[in-house]
């Protein structure tokens, strides 16, 4: 079984890669977003830096709801999301590794990218690792929360916005601690682990029942 | 109470209750508001805005009443398959969502004069903003999915997800130092609201409960018309379908 788990890892990360885009493109969006909010609030470094923490979240958070709408769609339609279903590894581990090879591709080059833009944002260098350390725990639970609305917009023609709506909600735990470890890091009242704690603890549940809520929406769905 | 799980049976059951349920909910509501206008006192710090209290508090607790009934319904639909448990969800969450639109206005109306502002984002009030955010996340999902089955079933798990939030609402207050007051009524030790507002209150819930319960009746008796037909409709167009194919005039 883990065989067949670590074979679905690589041909997840595979096809993504042979597809292209996904990744990069998510990179892209990340920098337009970085790019378009001072266009919105003026350039004022001072007041960049202070809300970049919350700037590269959105970011993020928006970039990563980009891609999920793909997790099982293409899957599901050239019908091997119905090999996955019948065979020997449990659909729970199965929607678990897809989010983890989908994080790869999607969230990982964000949390790569992010000190980079950072830097256009003036962020000085303890926030900036701040940022950079609570995207790293924080996206994985941003994939894991949204493969729940993925599963259960999937056989929907256009079931993109209709899934951001669905999972937006869900994220602002996450959104909320991921702000505040930044903010914690860069100094302030807060001391940086109550709030990075709490983040990880946020990762670790949607990790642990993210995939059986997603599981049970793919296998409602024939 | 198991023969009421067949749809005609509870057709026939909430005909009879609705009448019942709707004139109880409507006098219990006069002699509720009666109250809160008429009998019990202004508030010593608030004034005359207390009042808004009747309203807003009723309404906050049906919101995540609501959600609870959605909930066990949720648990119906995925455990039991029953038809008429996804019914009662759909019904809910329109309603559901209503409510918590009261209660966010009204807890609007009452912040302003109190603490000056329109909305604060405080835990109390975030939550239940994301409360109403998931019941119109709801709402879109039944009325994407087209057929009925695969949207109970998806709806049903989101609500099961979605109930992560009540604990944070219930206990927003206590977890965080926030502007919104602390629970008052039900608590450990008793109400800490005087007897004169607290009858006025409690009347004001118990009709608005019995408003949400008819209502509710009345949307699933709605929706169980509305799948009759969709049903009729499928096989008549079927019958016109299957006599065309055999008429004589479709082979030429």
């Amino acid at each position: 079984m883990t065989e067949a788990l670590l074979a679905l890892f690589f041909r997840e990360i595979q096809i993504s890669r042979r597809i292209g885009g996904s990744g990069s493109i998510g990179v892209v969006f990340f920098l337009i977003l970085v790019t378009i909010t001072p266009f919105a609030i003026g350039p004022d470094l001072n007041l960049l830096s202070r809300i970049g923490p919350a700037i590269l979240w959105i970011a993020a958070l928006l970039s990563t709801l980009l891609g999920l709408d793909r997790l099982f769609q293409s899957d599901c339609e050239d019908g091997s999301l119905d090999l996955l279903r019948i065979g020997s590894a449990p659909l729970e581990l199965v929607v678990a590794v897809k989010c983890l090879a989908h994080w790869t591709v999607t969230g990982l080059p964000l949390v790569i990218f992010t000190p980079l833009f950072g830097l256009m944002l003036a962020l000085d260098s303890p926030t900036l690792w701040g940022v950079v350390i609570s995207l790293l725990v924080g996206t994985p639970a941003l994939t894991f929360i949204g493969a729940i609305g993925a599963a259960l917009t999937v056989s929907l023609r256009r079931g993109g916005l209709l899934m951001a709506v669905l999972i937006l909600p869900f994220t602002v735990p996450v959104l909320i601690f991921g702000v505040s470890t930044a903010g914690a890091a860069g100094g302030g009242v807060i001391p940086f682990w109550t709030p990075f704690l709490v983040q990880c603890a946020l990762t670790l549940g949607s990790l642990a029942l993210a995939p059986f809520a997603a599981a049970a929406a793919l296998r409602g769905d024939d | 109470m198991l023969r009421y799980a067949n749809p005609a049976n509870f057709l026939w059951l909430a005909n009879r209750l609705i009448p019942w349920l709707g004139a109880s909910s409507a006098a219990l509501a006069a002699l509720g508001l009666y109250g809160a206008f008429f009998v019990a006192p202004a508030d010593y710090q608030q004034g005359e805005t207390v009042r808004i209290m009747f309203i807003h508090v009723p309404a906050a607790w049906l919101s995540t009443f609501i959600y609870g009934v959605m909930t066990l319904s949720a648990l119906g639909t995925l455990v039991w398959r029953h038809p008429l448990a996804d019914v009662a969800q759909k019904a809910a969450a329109p309603l559901g969502a209503a409510f918590t639109l009261i209660c966010l206005v009204t807890g609007s109306l009452w912040g302003k004069p109190m603490w000056g502002t329109w909305w604060v984002w405080d835990a109390r009030l975030t939550s239940v903003l994301v409360l109403f955010l998931i019941y119109l996340g709801l709402v879109a999902l039944w009325q994407t999915i087209e057929d009925p089955a695969r949207a109970a079933r998806a709806a049903a798990i989101l609500t099961l997800v979605g109930v992560v939030n009540l604990p944070v609402i219930k206990f927003s207050v206590d977890w965080w130092n926030t502007l919104h007051q602390p629970a008052s009524v039900f608590r450990m030790g008793g109400p800490t609201i005087d007897k004169s507002m607290l009858w006025p209150l409690l009347v004001m819930a118990i009709a608005a409960t019995l408003l949400f319960l008819t209502l509710h009746l009345m949307a699933i008796r709605n929706e169980i018309l509305r799948r009759r037909l969709r049903r009729l409709s499928i096989i008549a167009a079927a019958d016109e379908t299957a006599g065309h194919a055999f008429s004589p005039g479709a082979a030429q």
